[in-house]
């Protein structure tokens, strides 16, 4: 990293702490989703982007934590802090078992992402008829008193949610630069860029897939446990939905996959665009249902047409970082 | 000197077709051995059971004292055979040097170990100021260049090298011999040679084995098994009187 990074780097970072001081509560909640968003997909991108296995079924891991975490709070009056680990824990026996269905049995490329769906697919019909959860008709948690500062139990206001999530942010890309300059990194990219040289280089690409898979459901679990206790109300229909899985691997993708801004960049990029683009409709009187989804897609289209390796390999040989 | 790779009676069959039939050839320790024959006469089928790619059907490979038959290509790599392929598999989106490093990892305890390691041996393959270009940029005599630096940095005692001189140009090609003689000679390391540019085996090997249809028919130094009437049988007919 050279100085002009570091200053632009230092300057985001004192923006982001102070945004609080002066931002409204709906500029707050749309920060807080970027960096939702922008978490969820730096998990994602340590599978794809670091080890080459596409996963198009990463709502299975938001929604399974959320229902865990959720439940415990919901039942026992279990604090989020106890639950996220009982949520981790149960998303990486998943992320486990699918990663050793598929590498075990040599499925990859298209259909180990169709495995990944699958999975998605079915835990959501799953929840659909589990009574504990509230089946289709949901569970609510208890909304949070708005103005007090609850912390065992993750309950406060805006602000609260904000500083987690940009801390779990933080956390997660100084995981992930770290993971890239670890041996993990050389292997994971080793076996993205062409498994079976990096077999012949010593590499056990049978563990290596499955530590990439273990990490990302585990910190994908962690964004889990936060939307449940953020959004307070969880629908299968909604969270296991497989538009959740696109929204997660969008930012990544669009930002540029495999690097540690892209999926920042990409999530902010797209909702700010995004929700920018609604409200401005809005404001002359037009409310055009799924104008969202028809926005990311011709976003999506013009960065694989025009920069394929996504903006941020593009705006960081343009700012010379 | 001692057996390093001692290749028993080896046979494999893909459906009906006997690529292999008990072939038996012995590496000695510090010595270059050329493994040539026709097309199709199971080269790269022997090359890829030594290196954990398929296990032989029957007979043993036995390296180091050690059978090495049935274990994965990561396990023999592990213990202590690299490999080059064929076609060039680099790692395309990372740089030359972060390719050498992958291989590096494998006996280095940290990262930065690995980094110098590497950065040595891409000096001694001649690949130093093209450190930092991506992979995907090198030509492709530097890609095999990059193919054997990335096998060398796994600190093999034996190195596979898997037609390695196809496609380069006779000047190249002598440049390459220079540096495999050079490995053999200065640091002791055997090698494993199956190649069909005969000016590469001549310069290289001191021991060759003939493949025809599976079988070894002609084992020998490179003079001899140029004047053996099998060999030359195999390669251009049988004599005929006319």
């Amino acid at each position: 990293m050279n100085r002009r990074a570091a200053t632009l780097l230092a300057v985001l970072g004192v923006v982001l702490a102070a945004l609080p001081a002066f931002a409204g509560n709906y500029l707050l909640s749309v920060a807080t989703l970027i960096l939702y968003l922008a978490f969820a997909g730096q998990a994602w991108n340590v599978m794809m982007g670091f080890a080459g296995q596409l996963s198009l079924g990463h709502s299975l891991y938001v929604g399974v934590a959320a229902y865990v975490a959720g439940g415990m709070f919901f039942h026992y009056g279990l604090g989020p802090w106890a639950g996220l680990w009982l949520a981790m824990l149960v998303c990486v026996l998943m992320g486990a078992a699918i990663g050793f269905l598929a590498f075990r049995f040599g499925i990859s490329g298209v259909y180990f992402a169709l495995l990944t769906i699958a999975f998605a697919e079915f835990t959501r019909i799953g929840f659909d008829h589990l009574g504990w959860t509230g089946g289709p008709g949901g569970m609510f948690l208890k909304v949070a008193q708005r103005d007090q500062i609850d912390l065992a139990n993750f309950r406060g206001p805006p602000a609260m949610y904000y500083y987690a999530m940009l801390a779990l942010a933080a956390g997660a890309f100084a995981l992930c630069a770290w993971l890239l300059r670890s041996r993990a990194g050389y292997y994971w990219q080793a076996i993205r860029e062409n498994e079976e040289a990096a077999q012949a280089l010593g590499i056990n690409t049978f563990r290596w897939k499955m530590i990439a898979v273990m990490i990302s459901s585990a910190m994908t679990a962690v964004a889990g446990v936060f939307f449940a206790f953020y959004y307070n109300n969880l629908f299968p229909e909604q969270i296991f939905h497989i538009s959740r899985s696109i929204e997660i691997i969008l930012g990544p993708i669009i930002g540029g996959v495999g690097t540690l801004f892209g999926p920042i960049l990409g999530a902010a990029v797209l909702t700010v665009l995004a929700d920018g683009i609604t409200e401005l409709l809005a404001a002359f009187g037009w409310e055009i249902p799924g104008i969202k989804q028809v926005f990311y897609g011709i976003v999506l289209l013009s960065v694989i047409m025009f920069l394929p390796n996504g903006i941020w390999p593009f705006m960081a040989k343009k700012l010379r970082l | 000197m001692n057996a390093l790779l001692d290749v028993r009676g080896v046979s494999k069959s893909f459906r009906g077709l006997k690529a292999v039939q008990n072939a038996s050839f012995t590496i000695l320790e510090g010595s270059i051995y050329a493994l040539i024959g026709p097309n199709g006469a199971g080269k790269t089928t022997i090359f890829n059971m030594v290196a954990g790619v398929f296990p032989p059907d029957s007979g043993s490979i036995v390296f180091q004292d050690k059978p090495i038959n049935g274990l994965r290509p990561d396990q023999v790599c592990a213990a202590g055979i690299g490999r080059t392929f064929q076609i060039v598999k680099p790692f395309a989106g990372l740089t030359v040097l972060d390719n050498v490093v992958v291989g590096a990892l494998l006996r280095s305890k940290t990262v930065s170990a690995a980094k110098s390691y590497a950065a040595e041996i891409m000096e001694k393959l001649g690949l130093g100021a093209k450190r930092d270009l991506p992979a995907s940029s090198l030509t492709l005599p530097d890609r095999k260049r990059l193919e054997v630096a990335r096998a060398l940095a796994t600190r093999p005692r034996l190195l596979l090298l898997d037609e390695v001189m196809a496609g380069l140009r006779p000047t190249e090609c002598d440049l390459m011999v220079e540096v495999f003689r050079g490995l053999n000679r200065t640091d002791g390391l055997t090698i494993l040679l199956i190649e069909h540019v005969m000016r590469a085996v001549m310069a290289l090997a001191q021991h060759v084995g003939v493949l025809h249809h599976g079988e070894v028919i002609a084992r020998g130094t490179p003079a001899e098994i140029v004047r053996d009437p099998a060999v030359l049988e195999c390669y251009l007919g049988e004599e005929t009187e006319v």
